[in-house]
């Protein structure tokens, strides 16, 4: 066969939305597409770890710090998944970290915001798990089989999060005079960044036509981000708070909300390395990785000495 | 019954603190695996504090309104039991101050590198195993059946811990020496889980709680056997750091409990 055919049969098989698997030919752009994509989206898993992390051990009931770390274990558990969904494509976990640290990979923008107050561990449930499950639901028929796979397991979890998230805002905006207005502050620091979540707006993501194409991706940017905004909203009014946009209105004719315009300036800024937290945030993954060597070092000696007494013992038999 | 009471909080305030410990390890593990692990023995010694808790709420509940009164020292937990309310488990666990708690003290002792928390764990470990398989018999069954339960977990913890003992003991020549050298700081701490308090005494002798005196020979043939296979030396020297169980704690408490409480202390008296 000659690589033309082997395009050939690869086409054929996303047109007929049968799953691509790791033995399977595949272009390399391909391929490099779904690396960028699946460890970018295992670094967001492993770095968002880190502002809900923040408040685990300052969460304010026994039951609610039992429910908040369990969830960030679920996020180092889809870390887990990812990183091995990308590693069936040629690259290893060492060699994704090391992308991660040296800034060559991304990571989603939104962890780069910080967490200061317990509405935060709602608002994150709520908004960013959220926005998150929009494009994870679509991710469950991507066209890589094992990314795919992965997304299902995650995607049961994060509606999990979404619950549980809402449910702290909830109880909150029960409660008292101040837990509302903490409510309603998270509500307001955290609504724009989920919706950059969704990335550029499509006549300005470079790689959005080429990954619908190859099924990697199922919907643009633009519709999963006005799909999100409205069911928010709905959300949003039963907790009887406001989102901080006065261009938010009901649009009959569209059958949509419309919404203001996302400040682009400051996307940009924050995926380059400039937003609240980003310093931090690497900081915190380098160090547990660099502190974490000579643990490694030590493990990986340890099984191979193993390994040379099982051999011995063998002999000796 | 109060006596009762001071032991179980003193159960529950070690799986608390400990679990506290352990929790802080979230996100920043030498290897994503371990990363998890810890969040699950975390989360099981939060689990096992509640049952301890609500154990702790309902028997102090069911107390005569004078016996309940000057039972601790916090204010707030004395504001509750004046206006004749019950208390639960978060009262306990948020509302009281350093000179409530009965944890030990290597409970409460910062988790430092990764051959500190290992030591840590094995110290504790070993000893709630040998702990709770005897507290399973009490004759209170509230803290029999916290014990049944948790006797699982702690089973696993005891090979987590001894396991990487031996991994960091027997692996370079770097965590060789780091691993013996948390042995020796920690073992000072050890000699507090077997020294036998009025409380614990009396519930031993009550047959409520555990002779922690009886389980130390036990406990040091475990771990010898461990740190034998770790290529490690068993420390030596005197074990007089203790305090804990008689509320008299080391300065890590205090910071502790100032973020684990935080916010029932900033915004009293709301719900979350």
């Amino acid at each position: 066969m000659t690589v033309r055919d082997f395009q050939q049969a690869f086409d054929e098989k996303i047109d007929r939305e049968i799953a691509i698997e790791p033995r399977d030919w595949m272009p390399d752009n391909y391929r490099k597409t779904l690396i960028r994509q699946i460890s970018q989206h295992a670094h967001s898993e492993i770095v968002g770890m880190l502002p809900e992390g923040n408040w685990i051990t300052r969460a304010p009931s026994l039951r609610r710090k039992a429910v908040l770390l369990a969830k960030v274990q679920d996020e180092a558990g889809h870390g887990l998944y990812l990183y091995s969904a990308a590693e069936t494509l040629g690259i290893t976990r060492d060699e994704m970290y090391e992308q991660l640290h040296t800034g060559k990979a991304k990571y989603s923008s939104i962890f780069n915001y910080p967490t200061t107050s317990w509405a935060d561990m709602g608002a994150i449930g709520w908004l960013v798990d959220g926005a998150a499950i929009m494009n994870q639901v679509a991710l469950c028929r991507t066209s890589y089989g094992p990314y795919a796979r992965a997304m299902v397991r995650i995607c049961k979890e994060e509606s999990f999060h979404q619950r549980q998230g809402y449910e702290i805002l909830l109880q909150m905006s029960k409660g008292t005079e101040i837990q509302r207005k903490m409510v309603q502050d998270s509500i307001n620091r955290w609504w724009w960044p989920s919706l950059m979540m969704f990335g550029p707006s499509d006549d300005n993501s470079p790689n959005t036509e080429q990954s619908m194409r190859w099924r990697v991706k199922r919907f643009t940017n633009d519709e999963l981000r006005q799909r999100f905004v409205d069911v928010t909203v709905e959300q949003c009014n039963i907790l009887g708070m406001k989102l901080p946009d006065p261009d938010l209105k009901w649009n009959e004719e569209r059958g949509h909300y419309d919404f203001g315009e996302i400040n682009w300036e400051e996307f940009w800024n924050v995926v380059n390395g400039n937003g609240p937290c980003n310093k931090e945030r690497l900081e915190a993954r380098t160090k547990a990785w660099e502190n974490g060597q000579w643990v490694r070092d030590a493990a990986l000696a340890y099984s191979e000495k193993r390994k040379q007494r099982a051999k011995s013992d063998t002999k000796a038999a | 019954m109060k006596n009762r009471i001071l032991y179980t909080l003193q159960l529950a305030d070690n799986a608390l603190i400990y679990g506290h410990r352990l929790s802080e390890w979230c996100g920043h593990g030498p290897v994503l695996e371990q990363d998890i692990a810890l969040t699950n023995i975390s989360l099981d010694f939060l689990g096992q504090a509640r049952g301890f808790y609500q154990h702790a709420a309902n028997l102090f509940n069911a107390l005569p309104l004078a016996e309940k009164q000057g039972m601790f020292l916090s204010v707030a937990l004395e504001e509750k039991v004046k206006k004749g309310e019950n208390i639960d488990e978060d009262d306990l666990a948020y509302l009281r101050d350093g000179w409530d708690f009965r944890n030990l003290l290597i409970t409460e002792q910062p988790n430092g590198d990764w051959a500190t928390t290992v030591a840590r764990a094995f110290y504790f470990d070993t000893f709630n195993h040998l702990y709770y398989t005897q507290l399973q018999k009490s004759n209170d069954l509230q803290l029999a059946a916290v014990a049944e339960k948790s006797l699982k977990e702690v089973t696993y913890h005891k090979r987590w811990s001894s396991e990487w003992v031996i991994r960091l003991g027997d692996g370079t020549q770097e965590s060789h020496e780091k691993m013996q050298a948390a042995l020796n700081d920690l073992w000072p701490f050890t000699g507090e889980m077997f020294r036998m308090t009025d409380v614990e005494q009396e519930m031993a002798d009550g047959k409520t709680g555990v002779d922690a005196a009886a389980l130390h020979s036990q406990w040091k043939q475990d771990i010898v056997s461990i740190i034998d296979e770790a290529t490690l030396q068993l420390p030596e020297g005197t074990r007089l750091q203790d305090g804990g169980k008689d509320v008299r704690h080391s300065e890590h408490l205090g910071y502790i409990l100032a973020e684990l409480q935080f916010i029932q202390r900033a915004y009293p008296g709301m719900e979350w």
